[in-house]
């Protein structure tokens, strides 16, 4: 009975949703809006339920990528790793909008193996030497997703926030250094660099752990993937959006997921 | 001669109809992208917020390496601070596995701890429940012990409980 009913669950989380369960991943950089010579931030980034408290895992940054003011990657410094977050500094040593984000591509698959569930992540090399090719009940899955934040030293600027076209991603209308309470910001999504419309947009403020409430708020991208938000009140939020299809790009893959999530700031008027 | 009559007309009263408390928490269902069983503590109260008794605690059972289980009682956080980090879990007969939506019974043998052994006095029937990826409320219903007559009593969450009621029978 009991080892039916893990199965069960098993079963029941294969063929749930990979976002159903999902922790939120999040970049956190300590400003976003820096004068002065030579500025300097540091970002932590973790996974959790909560916002934005370290408590389950700390994000990977195997994928991290920072694009500078001028679109040329800048590198990451001081990175390390503790038990519930990731650490790293950026050197803002040029003027203007800096975008950081983790960028994970992967795919999943699941078979039967012996009358067991398998579950298997990685990517199209590891796939042809690690899934069986013969595996019964395949399915596979790919994923795009994306993290990040922004920050700016002096004056924004838009070159680093030009999109890649792949994947989900978030073009400014209003400049994401630019927020503030009480205001209305304005973004596109974009899904593979064309307008990603009807998406819902869940955005969720900082701070749970001192109130009841997540006070969420929701928005839906209209068709030309634009939605607008009014932020109540100054703070970090957090956004994120995912999409599925079957537009696949790898050639095993039957269904495709694609995340978006930014941490985002809002100062006071 | 007459105070024993009395004894034995207390002692037929008692065991005629048994004194009760009884208790629905009302689990209330939400829409929700990602659900997750809440988190419950259910206690009575002392007039300056010490815990006089636990009723029941309801908390994720499956042990993980980060502690599943317990990780996050202190989501209940007036229960943890009242109670809960002065206890070593599991608590027999009050803490269990988290419960799902709809309407669950608490009965209690009003001659029997931990009900009997409270001192004659005002107390609070108090509700925390506290909801992974969702939010958190405390209700309570304040009573005096002993009962003294039949009362009905309840209370109505707004986001995270339900109806709550306490039905004293003396």
């Amino acid at each position: 009975m009991k080892v039916s009913s893990k199965i069960l669950a098993l079963v029941v989380a294969l063929a749930l949703p990979l976002s159903a369960q999902a922790h939120k991943a999040w970049l956190l950089p300590s400003d976003t809006v820096l004068s002065g010579a030579d500025p300097w931030i540091t970002v932590d980034a973790a996974v959790s339920n909560d916002l934005f408290y370290f408590n389950h895992v700390p994000l990977r940054l195997d994928a991290l990528t920072i694009s500078g003011p001028d679109g040329q990657p800048v590198s990451a410094e001081n990175s390390a790793k503790g038990k519930y977050r990731s650490t790293f500094d950026v050197h803002l040593s040029e003027p203007g909008t800096y975008r950081i984000a983790v960028v994970n591509a992967g795919l999943f698959a699941s078979w039967e193996e012996n009358g067991k569930p398998k579950r298997w992540r990685g990517n199209a090399e590891s796939f042809a030497s690690e899934v069986p090719k013969h595996a019964r009940d395949l399915k596979v899955s790919q994923s795009a997703g994306r993290i990040e934040t922004f920050v700016t030293a002096g004056r924004p600027n838009e070159i680093a926030l030009k999109p890649t076209g792949t994947g989900l991603e978030l073009v400014p209308v209003t400049h994401p250094n630019d927020l503030f309470a009480g205001e209305a910001a304005t973004f596109k999504l974009l899904l593979d660099g064309e307008p990603a419309k009807d998406l819902s947009i869940e955005i969720i403020p900082d701070g749970i752990r001192y109130r009841d409430k997540q006070n969420e708020m929701t928005a839906t991208s209209d068709k030309d993937g634009q939605f607008s938000v009014t932020w109540p009140s100054a703070g970090r939020y957090w956004l994120h959006a995912e999409h599925e299809d079957d537009k696949t790009s790898m050639p095993q893959a039957t269904q495709r997921r694609a995340s978006y999530s930014a941490t985002l700031e809002v100062l006071p008027q | 001669m007459r105070s024993c009559l009395m004894l034995i007309l207390l002692l037929l009263g008692a065991s005629a109809s048994a004194a009760s408390v009884d208790a629905t928490v009302e689990i209330p269902r939400i829409d929700a992208s990602e659900y997750h069983r809440p988190y419950v503590a259910v206690w009575i109260e002392n007039p300056d917020h010490s815990v006089a008794a636990n009723l029941a605690v309801w908390y994720a059972q499956k042990e993980t390496k980060e502690g599943a289980g317990t990780k996050w009682l202190a989501d209940l956080r007036q229960w943890w601070r009242r109670s809960g980090r002065d206890q070593s879990l599991p608590i027999d007969g009050v803490s269990g596995a988290t419960r799902p939506v709809g309407q669950h019974q608490l009965r209690f043998d009003a001659s029997k701890p931990p009900f009997a052994a409270l001192k004659p006095g005002s107390y609070g029937f108090v509700v925390e429940a506290a909801r992974e990826v969702g939010g958190r409320e405390q209700l309570r219903i304040p009573f005096d012990w002993p009962i003294t007559e039949t009362r009905h009593l309840d209370v109505k969450g707004e986001h995270e409980l339900g109806l709550i009621t306490l039905d004293l029978n003396p």
